[in-house]
């Protein structure tokens, strides 16, 4: 009996003095979340891949795809980032009037993205690529529309955390929140580069 | 363990401390690594289409490690490494999934075509 249950000592211990937990669990845990985000994404951009270019027929990315809008769209996001890095950094100032100043630029850029968006989709239905035209039309709503969905979250949490910054100030649980939100939002821009690359660019080649 | 807890208001809760630098490389970086692919498109510059799938490709990739690092302030220290571990598994996970999906879907489209259509092209 080399495991009795009598064995005493000062040695044995069951739990370590310091549990190995992440100093800042938040923050792991949004991006874990991001992280199966990204394997939504992921089974998008493989269904877009296999089906990008049956058309049935129908025009195909070349003649559909505005590569000067795509760019502006773009540019857009970019900004968007740049000034939600801004944002971050009047947080660590604890400015609070330059963080909303910079996030209000930063919901303005987003809104701009989202507008331009829903024109090119309305654009395309209007000359008849529907999603329902083809499975290529379809592919490509499902992603970038998901993308689309995410920038429109993404402004509504910006707007509701702009007013809890502006009645509660930059406490702690904002910061918290200002840093998930800026994750989200940077995490949006790197889908957007597979989205421009993959869908545009290489659609229209 | 409850001692530890009890003194953690030390505000590493708001995330990684960030610099200005830091974002304006970032920021040139992807302007930068966007406007080269925009440019060889819209101008034709690559004609060869493989070629051209392939530099785009790399711009891409190297746009997301400038966005991870100089954005979101990726490296091997974070969470004591929990994130890059996490995001190292994902990376091979969609690797896979795309790969593997595209892999197997051309090769069913090309085997499943009626039989006056199979000399190996794929219905496009």
């Amino acid at each position: 009996m080399a495991h009795s249950p009598t064995v005493t000592g000062a040695t044995r211990a069951y739990h370590l003095e310091h549990e190995p937990h992440p100093e800042n669990g938040t923050a792991l845990g949004f991006w874990m979340y991001l992280m199966s985000d990204c394997l939504i994404f992921a089974a998008l951009f493989a269904t877009y891949g296999v089906l990008g270019r049956s058309y049935a027929g129908g025009p195909g990315g070349a003649e559909l795809f505005d590569l000067k809008l795509v760019a502006i769209n773009t540019a857009f996001l970019l900004l968007s980032s740049i000034t939600f890095g801004f944002a971050m950094l009047q947080k660590q100032l604890n400015n609070k009037g330059g963080t909303l100043a910079w996030l209000a630029v930063t919901g303005l850029f987003g809104l701009a993205f989202l507008g331009l968006e829903l024109y090119e989709f309305r654009h395309l239905i209007h000359v008849g690529a529907t999603p329902q035209s083809s499975a290529a039309m379809s592919a490509f709503f499902t992603l970038v529309g998901t993308h689309g969905l995410h920038v429109t979250f993404g402004c509504i949490w910006l707007v509701v955390l702009m007013i809890q910054i502006a009645q509660h100030g930059l406490t702690r649980a904002n910061k918290r929140r200002l840093m998930c939100l800026s994750m989200f939002w940077h995490f949006l821009d790197v889908v957007w580069i597979g989205v421009f690359t993959f869908v545009y660019l290489m659609g229209v080649l | 363990m409850s001692a530890h807890d009890g003194v953690h208001d030390d505000g590493h809760d708001d995330g990684p401390h960030s610099s200005f630098s830091g974002y304006m490389v970032g920021f040139v970086l992807s302007v930068v690594l966007t406007a080269i692919p925009f440019w060889l498109v819209m101008n034709d510059v690559i004609s060869n289409r493989t070629t051209a799938v392939l530099v785009l490709g790399g711009l891409a990739v190297a746009q997301i490690l400038v966005h991870m690092v100089y954005f979101l302030h990726m490296n091997g220290k974070v969470e004591g490494g929990w994130t890059m571990l996490s995001t190292i598994f994902t990376v091979v996970f969609v690797a896979i999934a795309i790969a593997g999906t595209l892999w197997v879907m051309f090769h069913m489209n090309s085997n499943m075509m009626p039989a006056h259509e199979m000399h190996g092209q794929l219905s496009s």
